[in-house]
Parts: C-alpha cells; structure tokens; sequence
C-alpha cells in the first residue's frame, strides 16, 4: 500500500495544471467555478465550447482505452487529472454523463458499430448526452418503467411513447439513452430495452421543470412515436436492464469522482468566509467546519480505496458501495453549515427575481444529493442486501 | 499509488486474525480481563517468539523485522477485532516508537532489542486532565551532578503497573525544556498502581516518581527538540489506537448483522425489518470510512519513518483517523446493542465488551472532540 505517485505521474500532474491554467483564461475565465452542481445552466455556450476545447487537448475520455479512442490513462492518472481540473476552477461539466457513463457503456455492451458512431461525438465534445431512466411512476422502483417501444417491421425503426422525468440537462442534450419497455406483456427488469435516441425530432417534447433553486436543470421529456433506429439498440431489445444496470455501475465507480473533487472548492469558500466574517470562532461551527474537513479527506481515501480496488474487483468492492451514501450525506450538511456560516446574510437574494449566490445555490441544491442517483434509503437497502447479505425487501 | 494491501499485508492479516482466534477467544479474554496484571504471559511469549509482532516495525539492524507502519496496524486491527489484552500496544506503539523517534544510534541499539525480544514498556507523559499532546507534561527533572531528579505523577498510563521498561516526560525545572527519559521501571521512587477502569480489555496505571534518581545517559536524544517528538511519538500512537478501533467496529457490525439473521420476531428474522438493515448499512458506512481514514494514516505513519512525510502531515492524518474512528467504533457498538435487544444488555453477551472498549478507546489519546479541535485550530487559526 502506498500514498504516493511516481515521477512519471507527477510531469502528468503538471502537464494537466499548466494547460488548464493556459486555456482557463481570456474568454473562459468567467466560467471558472461554474457550472457545477445547483448551477448547471450557467454559461452554457460558453462551456460547450470549453467541451470542445478539452477535446482539443485530449482531455475528454482519458479512462477509456485506446482501442475506442481514450488515453487509457491509469487509475492514478484520472484522480490526477480530476484534483487539478478542480484545483484550477475547472467549470461544471455539460459532458459528463456522455462521458461518464454512456461512453463506457457502449464500449462494454454496444456494437462496433454503435462505439463507430457515437463515441466520437462524446470525445470531441460536440454530443451531448442525458439519462432518460426515471418516469412519473418509476423512480426508487425503477424497474415499473412505463415508456413502451414498439418496432414497427417496415421501416426497421422503433417507435418510443411515454414519458420521462427529472432528466437532467435534456434541453442542452442531442441525445438521450433511454431504458423502455419493448414487451407490453412483461413487468419490472424483464423486458425492457436501452434505446440511443435523438432529441430533435417531431415525436419528443421536452418541458423544463422549475427547482425550489428557481432555475430549471432538469426536464419533462414526452414521447409520442418518437422514433429509434433498429442499429441504436444497445443489447439485445429484451434485455436493456442488463446495460442499464452496468450503466448504474459506472456510475458508482469513477463518474463522480470529478464531481467530489470539486466539493473542495466548496468546502474552502466555506472555510475562508467563516474566517473573514468571525464564525471561525464560534464553538459549534469551529467543530462542524473540523468535521467537514474530516469527512472530505475520507470521502477522498474512499474514493482512492475503491479506484486501486477498482481494476481486480469483480464485485464492487464495500468502499464502492458506500460511496454514494457517504458523499450524498456530506455534501448537504455542508450546505447546511454553509448558510450556518453565512449568518443573517444567508437570507438576501443576490437579485430578483430569484438570483441566488454559490452558497446559497449549494444549500438549496444539495437538498437533491440525497434523492437523485437513487436515494439515501435505496442505497441503505444496496449496502445491507448486497454487502451485508440482509433479506431483500418485499415487494408490494 | 496503490491505495490497497499488497498480497503480503493480507497474509500478514490472515495469520493474525487466526493465530489470535486461538489465544484471544472470548473466552480466554473474559477469563484474563478480571487480574489485575490484565494479560497471559504464555500469550506475551508467543506473540513474542512465535509470531514476532513486537519486531514488526523495527529495523533489522536492532533486532527487528524491518517491515512498515502499514503491517504493525493490520496486526493492531486484528487485535480490537479479538479484543486482545496484551501490553502489545504500550510496548510497540509507545515504547518503541519513543525510542525509534527520539532515542540516539546507541539508545536504539540498547533497547529495541530488548523490547522486540519482549520486555514491555510504555510510555508515561500526561498528568491527567483532558490533554493528549505535550502541554499534558508536568513532571519535573532536574540536574543534579552526574544525575537527573525526576519527580511527579502520571495517570491513564498504559500498562503502566507491569511495564518492564518507562519511558517517562518531565520538564525541566525553571526551564522550558522537555525531556524523554528511560528508567527503570522497579527502581526506587517508582510507584505504580493499577487503575481499575470501565473496559476491562485494557489497563491503565497512575505512575508517580518520587525524586528518582536517574543517569544523564538516560534521556533519549537532546531535551531540545524532545516537545515537537513527543507528540510525534503520540499521533504514532494514536493511528495504533484507531486501528483497534476499526478491528473492534468491524467485529461489532458482524455480530449484529449475524445476530439480525438469527433472531426471528413477528415470523420474520428481524434482518429483514428496514429499519434494522438501514441501520447496519450506516454501520457499515462508518467501519469502511474509518478503514480508508486508518490506513491513510498508517501510509503517512509508515513514511515519517522513511524519513518521507513530516510531522505536520502526520498530526494531520492521526487527528482525522482518532475523530473519526472514535466516533464510528461508538456509534457501532452502540446501533450493535441496540439491534441485540435485551441480551445486548447483558454480561453474558459479548457485544458489551466491545463498547466499552470503544469508550476507552475513545478516550485514550483524545477523543473525537479532542482531536476536532485540533484540527479547527490548523484551518482556522492560521
Ligand atoms: C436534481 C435531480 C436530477 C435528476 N436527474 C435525473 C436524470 O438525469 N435522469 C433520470 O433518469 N432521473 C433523474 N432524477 C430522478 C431521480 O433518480 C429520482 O428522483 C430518484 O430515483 C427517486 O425517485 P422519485 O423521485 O420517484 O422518488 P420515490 O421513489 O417516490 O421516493 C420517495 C421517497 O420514498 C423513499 N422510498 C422509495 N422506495 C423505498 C424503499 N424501497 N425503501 C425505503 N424508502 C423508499 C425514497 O427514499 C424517498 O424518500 C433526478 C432527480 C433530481 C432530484
């Protein structure tokens, strides 16, 4: 076991910095420290372009292997790169769940051909991508989808009906991956198919949805005959739950990282606003900023448990399986302790009609770490069923 | 970075964790825990010979096995697991990294063979009172000719009644100096007592010294920079101490769990009520999280030895490791009761001996708010 990165990591470390300080400038700088959490439509032009211009230096999908057109950078190589890119104020990326989740997905469960056509567009930072999983009626149960797919024959095409929910960036996505039910006469994981679907098209409507942080992140999608072509399958059509459980286990291992690389940011405004304002002096916040810090150095030795756990571990490994938990927990306590820090001025809106600062931002949002990506009960119910071997829950 | 035990750090685990089911069963503690010297000498001798432990991390040069920090906490970890009582942590996690920290070439020699080869030690510096870094000292030495007088009293002393060697800290008479001293421990002016504590797994003793007599060879290394060594010596202790706690912490989740299996009411095991899973999935949460905090510092523990990490790093990651496993082993022992119901109440029960254990562990060499405070003054008051 041991704590340190070889030389050869190290040049990688101060190749990363030295390029994102280089282009984090001129017309980026002022999406820097944006765009994260509770503040994903900020600057979105401006950080599509900053998608395309990672791509440029080949920083997008440095995880994937090379055979699908990735760096396949080590373990310790990716943690490097998502510590500087949060160091350097990186903003909040719009092709994360492209590049997170569905790259990885198809190149371990798609076609050639599908990893041919899609791919490329994730890694040069030109297609965007959004997570068509949860329905009015299928969220912890996710397996109740409803959307139903029927392939029409004649023109070798699915046709999608239905209607998905909280998808996350859908109005800035080109796509959308979306789990479907391709057989009317089954019920929960059976019978289900994951389906690559473009969002321009006549039969999908897609509706913003106003948070309680009065911005609109999340979406409405409705399908009406919205149509897939037979080769955008990923699986076979009947067993889409299989990918989009793998999906689910990316998810759990490296696609948050970046994301829990940048609570550091987070936590040190917190830390030097209690210094300036004189709540560093308070008792009780003294020790509630002391046990965030703790909490976010072990939420990082988790994650680097689990990621040199990562490559051999055929079942994910117990640290994996906290880890969603634990950052959902810590993430919004800290916003909690935020406004604790801000004091009375915690109240006053930057702006009408709802315009509201980082912190504040960070309270209200985080109110959502504990729901979205399945909720805190549902991953108490993972851990004690499948690390702890508990009976699973009964079914109504 | 590999962030993992190495095949070897996992055998060295398994050999514990079943050499220790043999000598530290339930039993045999519960047997041991009410004497008052608190151990099994014919234990001592075999983890001495046979097993070796007591030269983990010790140079081969004096003696020792020249493994790291890293394999002196798994074998730590194993023993919270089986709740050892042992001078084992008083001997290596106290006297030995006192010598290896401050003692000079010819002191190293002269005693960590010694105590790799089973001598106990430990290591007495606080009076009393809830301070568990040098500020604690308050014991005085003097020089007198070729001497030095040390006098004053010690508390929460680990092993401290029946250890064969003392590391003692004292401050210089009408100086500020600090100084680390090696004495006898059945020398005249030496009086040590067993203090009966609420775990019986461990013992504690009050050391007082009453114008001990010892030679100016005795201090380890120069009284000059012996403060900022000390404490040194102490977050090396603590990381010891946390690893107790996560063995312990591991044990109790698997007892309840077990437990929750076993027991039926209402026709259902009650493992299967939500509310009892959902509280084994926040155990288990905390057992994993003070796992990752215990073996960063065992990483960062095993470079300031290597001469790799400073100190500042070290009180870093020893404070983050004692606030979070003290807190963990609590609330673990505590939700472990809880789910046994009334048997979790009883003597008979084990799950009661690994709570009070996470008290006193707790408690030894700072709490959790202790060493949250610690750490506010490191990001706030600079
Ligand atoms: C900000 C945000 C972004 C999102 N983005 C996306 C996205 O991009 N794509 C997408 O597909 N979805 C997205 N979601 C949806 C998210 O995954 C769901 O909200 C989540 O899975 C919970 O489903 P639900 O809202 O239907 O709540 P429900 O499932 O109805 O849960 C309501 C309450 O019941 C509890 N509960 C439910 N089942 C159990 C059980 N078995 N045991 C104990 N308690 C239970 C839950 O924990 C919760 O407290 C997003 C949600 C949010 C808030």
């Amino acid at each position: 076991m041991r704590l340190t990165f070889d030389k050869s990591d190290e040049r990688f470390r101060e190749e990363v910095a030295s390029w994102l300080n280089e282009k984090l400038s001129g017309e980026f700088s002022k999406i820097k420290y944006r765009g994260g959490p509770g503040d994903e439509n900020a600057f979105i032009d401006e950080r599509k372009s900053w998608e395309a211009t990672l791509a440029d230096g080949g920083w997008i999908g440095i995880g994937w292997p090379i055979e699908f057109g990735g760096r396949g950078a080590s373990i310790e190589r990716q943690v490097i790169f998502h510590e500087e890119y949060a160091r350097a104020g990186g903003p909040g990326r719009i092709g994360h769940i492209g590049e997170t989740l569905l790259g990885p997905t198809l190149y371990e469960f798609g076609t050639r051909s599908q990893c041919e056509r899609f791919l490329p567009g994730i890694l040069e930072g030109r297609e965007f991508w959004c997570q068509g999983y949860s329905e009015p009626n299928a969220g912890s149960d996710l397996a109740n989808i409803k959307t139903k797919a029927v392939f029409d024959q004649s023109t070798n095409r699915w046709l999608l009906t239905g209607q998905k929910v909280w998808t996350s960036l859908a109005q800035e996505s080109d796509y959308s991956f979306v789990v479907a039910r391709t057989n009317p006469e089954s019920s929960l994981h059976k019978g289900l198919g994951f389906f690559l679907v473009k969002l321009q098209q006549p039969g999908i409507e897609i509706r913003p949805i106003r948070q309680m942080t009065g911005t609109a992140e999340f979406n409405e999608i409705f399908f009406n005959e919205a149509v897939c072509n037979a080769e955008n399958v990923v699986g076979p059509p009947e067993e889409g739950w299989k990918v989009a459980m793998g999906l689910l286990g990316f998810e759990r291992g490296i696609s948050t990282l970046g994301q829990q690389m940048l609570f550091q940011n987070e936590f040190d405004a917190v830390v030097s606003l209690a210094k300036e304002n004189g709540s560093a002096k308070i008792p009780e916040l003294r020790t509630r900023i002391a046990e965030a810090h703790i909490g976010l150095k072990i939420m990082r030795y988790n994650i680097m448990r689990v990621l040199s756990g990562f490559s051999d571990a055929g079942e994910l490994q117990p640290a994996a399986l906290i880890s969603k938990l634990y950052w959902a927990k810590w993430h919004r306590n800290l916003g909690k302790l935020a406004m604790d820090v801000m004091g009375p001025e915690g109240e006053f809106l930057i702006d009408t009609p709802y315009e509201l600062g980082r912190l504040q931002s960070l309270f209200l949002f985080t109110r959502a770490d504990t729901i979205y990506g399945g909720t805190n009960q549902i991953q108490r119910n993972i851990i004690a069923e499948r690390a702890l071997k508990m009976p699973r829950e009964p079914r109504g | 970075m590999q962030f993992r035990l190495t095949d070897d750090q996992i055998m060295i685990g398994d050999t514990a964790s079943a050499f220790l089911s043999e000598v530290s069963s339930i039993q045999a503690v519960r047997n041991i825990m009410t004497t008052e010297r608190g151990y099994d000498e014919a234990v001592w001798n075999r983890i001495v010979g046979e097993m070796g432990w007591t030269g983990t991390h010790i140079p081969e040069l004096f003696g020792g096995l020249s493994l790291g920090y890293i394999e002196l906490i798994i074998i730590l970890e194993q023993m919270g697991k089986h709740l050892l009582c042992s001078p084992f942590f008083s001997s290596v996690c106290l006297a030995q990294n006192t010598v290896l920290i401050a003692g000079t070439e010819s002191q190293k020699s002269k005693y960590l063979g010694r105590l790799a080869k089973g001598e106990t030690g430990t290591l007495a510096y606080s009076s009393g009172g809830n301070r568990w870094d040098s500020t604690a000292v308050n014991a005085i030495f003097e020089k007198k000719q070729d001497d030095f007088i040390l006098n004053g009293e010690y508390s929460l002393v680990a092993d401290g009644h029946t250890a064969d060697l003392l590391v003692v800290a004292a401050r210089e008479y009408q100086g500020s100096r600090l100084g680390l001293f090696m004495i006898n421990s059945n020398q005249d002016g030496v009086i040590k007592k067993w203090q009966p504590s609420l775990d019986q797994t461990r013992r504690q003793a009050s050391v007082e010294l009453k114008a001990v007599r010892t030679p100016l060879n005795s201090i380890l290394g120069e009284a000059e920079s012996s403060a900022e060594r000390l404490n040194a010596i102490l977050n090396l202790a603590t990381i010891g101490i946390a690893a107790d706690q996560v063995g312990g912490a591991q044990k109790a989740l698997d007892l309840a769990v077990a437990f929750s299996l076993d027991r039926i009411q209402f026709g259902r095991k009650i493992g299967s009520f939500q509310a009892i899973k959902h509280k084994a999935a926040e155990m288990m949460l905390r057992v994993e999280s003070a796992r990752s905090a215990l073996y960063y510092a065992a990483c960062i523990a095993d470079q300031v030895l290597k001469g790799e990490a400073d100190y500042e790093q070290l009180k870093e990651a020893a404070s983050i490791a004692k606030a979070y496993c003290s807190d963990a082993y609590f609330f673990v022992t505590g939700s472990a009761i809880q789910i046994h119901g009334g048997v979790g109440f009883t003597e008979e029960y084990d799950i009661q001996l690994y709570f009070k254990r996470a008290k006193s562990t707790e408690t030894f060499l700072g709490s959790a708010i202790w060493h949250r405070d610690q750490l506010a003054k490191l990001l706030l008051d600079v």
